[in-house]
């Protein structure tokens, strides 16, 4: 039999505001527990929420960047259950009415083209959380997140693989942190994932019972996670029996999926219009201010760089991937004018230093100034390339510009030929064994006597030039 | 007398604290705060003798504890909230301590404003001065007592359902309750939250106007309170109400009422005929909707808005419990009383899956044609008219085991509150059992001007609103 996999993604998008979207305290991460909730937060009796702006604006950044339709009202709705990390007892979401409907993501899946469709994304707040001290027999509740401005994207059920579902989520993280409404964390959940997964057999139109899937908060755990529950539900079927619709909670120590609660436990959340809170309005000014404010998209971006910069498909795509990244490319160019070499320098060495050390690429200590004087420091000729690689070591751990490291280190390639046959003859007279099996017509000696002199010029020698006047010396005599 | 300086604020607060002892047994109060009025009579007077004050510098006055006030216990009435005290303090509440008036207490209502007669309340019911067998109204029942009694001189009340002007009215008081969105909800702990809305009760309109003019205005921390500005409503008094038309919307004397309600509003009329007001017969066809739309809007709001009395944060939580599911159910069977759980389970139901559209959805069609109804009415005339309650004040315990019965007892100032448009209550006579008799006066959208200026034009010529209750004269 062969089974067809459809997967729906429920992906929660942790808005980059400064204070909460319903109230003035702050979104900081890793505060002291419940030092970042206010009345409103903690929802003492008589609080009332007041609409953070901001996150209603980053709402409809996403929404345009996805060809959605903005509606221009549309209404908060209060999604009731009791757990103690809800602090008021219902969720201020939307339901009937979202910010943001319709709108897709377009990608390429092994070189095919896919189309993702959105069903919707809405504005909601997030829960406190749970402290569970097990020896005490005591839970503790930190309400620091309570009311941290969420986007909910909810997708279609278009994805056939776990492989697709991964490939979309990193498409849509790409996409919040190039708008700069998210900053895509998801160690510390600022980017969340829920999967809606069902088989079928290949051919059939009608739905599989879907399971949902929680706690998948990496894009590693998203993979296994449909993985596991792909070839569970697959057996269950295989064997006669029958999916359960129910919600599973991935445990990612032992790679599996576990019920959490099933159908019959569901919640009536009894969504109601929230009376506190007027529908939400975006005006065409507005919109079209925001629409005008809206940066150069990923995959425009990655075009443009192939078509502009005469890069490969693989460089923009891995350029492409932050917007730093890209940024600090162009910026690079533009100062050196120089897009091969550059290219080169931020993959070779820029990210393989930041990778080394496990920073974020934006927290690194070389700027696209430094970067492009040192790759025109490259090409007049001033350093060679391995000099320049020591030169930007010097940068990376010291600061300071490649012009000031090249001349207090006194790093200038020697250009003066007198000076530079000084010291191969020198080179020459040391290796008399060397040089008579060049002449003997063993030409791999060449190299190792190139690398003496570059060892006794301190790899301050033209390579090339080093070479010519080598091979001038050794056909002498 | 205050501003001649014939007494001081420290003074005027101790005779009132000394009134509030002397009749205690009325029960208006939950919390009295002695020191700290004095505390703050003390420095008006201070004040005052540098040349700081306002008209309300100086002047006792007693919140509905359904207003958070810092370092003094907020309770709205209920086991839950007992020993709450709330770290903030509720906008009107910065208001009018701005505004120099003194907060002397905090006054009893039904649990959560739930009620018709303050019976529900955790610290059992108000009395009325007027019979001290009968209830005060409710759910501002404390409020309406106190300044009956003359307690206080002014007190705030919250009106979702008619819970100022049907106190005010059987109390013999004046009391308005503003259009929606005119005063701020913040700090003001909701019932009904698109309904609910802040006002004052009040010995005449003079007062109420004045302490109208401090609690008004736009609040950033009420998203449902309005930007616009807050006209001079002490000096919009005594205008003239010469051919201003006063509808008379049959439906609200078409019912069985009682002949001493009936003539008394009849009297009222004349009397603002004599005025120059012109009545024309106006109607209100979805009127008799109001009571079964009200009670599935305002319980399905309030099974939501009370869902935060959980036990986790603050509040009441049971003594005894095994799990989390033990621990929420007997904190809120515990820490509620009887007419508060009725209504969460009457809205919980209300919003259900299945039941959603045939109840909620429904009820908000209902409203909307109620709306509609004031709307053209208001092209007909200027103001409504009618009475406030189909009774005067009943018995206690006569209502309070019928559920229904209590209901009815707002049947004429519901709708207002489901159209979201101001309204006020004035005495306009006495009943066989010389219990005070209310007329509503009912106007548009933010005319809360209008309506205090024809209140006061009539109580220019009437002195219903200077009797006072045997037993409590000054």
């Amino acid at each position: 039999m062969i089974w067809e996999t459809v997967i729906g993604l429920e992906i929660h998008v942790q808005l980059l505001t400064n204070s909460k979207i319903f109230s003035s305290a702050s979104t900081n991460f890793g505060a002291e527990p419940n030092s970042q909730a206010n009345e409103v937060d903690v929802a003492l009796p008589g609080v009332l929420p007041v609409m953070n702006k901001k996150a209603a604006m980053m709402a409809v950044r996403f929404g345009l960047a996805i060809g959605a339709e903005i509606n221009k009202h549309s209404i908060f709705a209060r999604k009731n259950y009791f757990y103690p990390d809800l602090p008021k007892g219902y969720q201020i979401s939307q339901y009937e009415l979202p910010i943001v409907s319709g709108g897709m993501i377009n990608m390429t899946i092994n070189k095919n083209p896919k189309t993702v469709r959105i069903t919707r994304a809405h504005l909601e707040e997030d829960a406190g959380k749970l402290l569970h001290k097990e020896a005490e027999g005591t839970s503790y509740v930190d309400l620091n997140r309570a009311g941290t401005p969420l986007l909910e994207v909810v997708s279609e059920p278009d994805l056939r693989s776990p492989e697709e579902a991964v490939a979309y989520l990193k498409k849509i993280h790409k996409l919040v942190t190039y708008l700069e409404i998210c900053d895509g964390n998801m160690e510390e959940g600022s980017f969340r994932c829920d999967a809606n997964i069902s088989v079928r057999l290949s051919g059939k139109t009608k739905l599989g019972t879907r399971c949902e899937l929680k706690n998948l908060n990496s894009f590693r755990f998203v993979e296994q996670g449909l993985n596991f529950e792909i070839k569970r539900q697959i057996d269950i079927l295989e064997n006669g029996g029958q999916v359960k619709q129910e919600t599973r909670l991935f445990d990612s120590e032992l790679g599996v999926t576990r019920t959490m609660r099933g159908k019959e436990d569901a919640h009536d959340y009894r969504y109601f219009p929230d009376p506190d809170l007027p529908p939400l309005v975006i005006s065409d000014n507005i919109l079209a201010s925001i629409k005008s404010e809206l940066p150069e998209l990923p995959d425009v971006r990655f075009e443009r760089l192939i078509n502009e910069y005469n890069i490969s498909e693989s460089e923009a795509e891995l350029l492409t991937s932050k917007k730093e990244l890209a940024d600090f490319f162009e910026k690079t160019v533009d100062y050196c004018k120089d897009s091969r070499n550059t290219v080169n320098w931020i993959i070779t060495e820029l990210l393989a230093y930041t990778n080394r050390e496990e920073i974020e690429f934006k927290d690194n200590p070389i700027s696209p100034q430094m970067l492009g004087q040192l790759i025109i420091k490259i090409n007049d000729n001033t350093i060679s390339g391995k000099i320049a690689k020591e030169v930007f070591q010097t940068m990376w751990n010291e600061g300071g510009d490649p012009e000031k490291i090249i001349s207090e280190k006194n790093l200038k390639q020697i250009t003066d030929f007198g000076e530079l046959e000084l010291i191969i003859d020198e080179v020459l007279s040391e290796h008399s064994i060397q040089v008579e099996q060049y002449r003997n017509g063993q030409e791999k000696v060449l190299g190792f006597l190139i690398g003496k002199v570059m060892k006794a010029t301190k790899g301050k020698a033209n390579p090339p030039t080093v070479n010519t006047i080598l091979k001038t010396k050794l056909r002498e005599n | 007398m205050l501003k001649n300086r014939e007494i001081s604020a420290v003074e005027l607060v101790d005779c009132f604290l000394d009134r509030i002892q002397r009749y205690e047994a009325l029960n208006a109060f939950i919390t009295i705060d002695e020191d700290g009025a004095r505390a703050n009579a003390l420095a008006s007077d201070n004040l005052r003798s540098k040349g700081f004050f306002t008209p309300l510098s100086g002047i006792p006055l007693a919140h509905k504890d359904i207003f958070c006030t810092k370092d003094l216990r907020t309770t709205c009435g209920s086991r839950m909230l007992e020993n709450f005290v709330s770290p903030y303090n509720a906008t009107i509440v910065d208001k009018l301590e701005e505004a120099g008036a003194i907060l002397i207490g905090k006054t009893n209502m039904d649990e959560f404003a739930m009620g018709s007669s303050t019976e529900t309340s955790y610290f059992g019911p108000t009395l009325n001065p007027w019979n001290l067998k009968r209830v005060a109204g409710g759910s501002s029942g404390g409020s309406a007592s106190a300044v009956a009694a003359r307690l206080v001189p002014i007190a705030t009340g919250t009106d979702t359902g008619g819970s100022i002007r049907q106190p005010a009215s059987f109390c013999g008081l004046t009391g308005l309750k503003p259009s929606y969105g005119r005063v701020s909800r913040y700090g003001m702990i909701a019932y009904a939250s698109s309904l609910d809305q802040g006002g004052p009760i009040a010995q005449c309109v003079e007062d109420a106007a004045l302490m109208l003019q401090y609690m008004a205005g736009f609040d950033e921390k009420d998203s449902t309170c309005l930007k616009k500005p807050v006209p001079n409503y002490t000096e919009g008094l005594n205008n003239s109400i010469s051919g201003l038309k006063i509808g008379v919307p049959k439906e609200f004397f078409d019912t069985a009422l009682n002949e001493s309600i009936l003539n008394a509003n009849h009297d009222a009329l004349s009397e603002l005929e004599k005025l120059g007001a012109k009545l024309v017969d106006v109607s209100l066809p979805n009127s008799f909707f109001g009571i079964p739309c009200y009670y599935v809007i305002a319980p399905a709001e309030a099974s939501s808005n009370l869902s935060r009395y959980d036990g986790v944060r603050y509040g009441y939580r049971t003594n005894t419990y095994n799990d989390l599911d033990q621990m929420y159910s007997r904190t809120r069977a515990e820490g509620f009383g009887e007419e508060v759980k009725r209504r969460i389970m009457i809205g919980t139901f209300a919003l259900s899956s299945g039941y959603y559209n045939a109840y909620y959805e429904k009820a908000q069609k209902i409203r909307r044609l109620i709306s509609d109804d004031f709307q053209r009415a208001f092209s007909e005339c200027d103001y409504i008219a009618g009475p406030t309650s189909p009774t005067t004040a009943f018995a206690l315990g006569e209502k309070l085991s019928d559920p229904i019965s209590m209901y009815l007892s707002d049947i004429f100032t519901i709708t207002v509150n489901l159209a979201g448009i101001p309204a006020i209550s004035m005495p306009v006579g006495f009943d066989t059992k010389k219990l005070p008799i209310g007329l509503q006066l009912i106007g548009r959208s933010f005319d809360e001007a209008g309506l205090l200026n024809v209140a006061y034009k009539y109580q220019q010529a009437t002195d219903w609103h200077l009797h006072l209750p045997e037993g409590f004269l000054k």
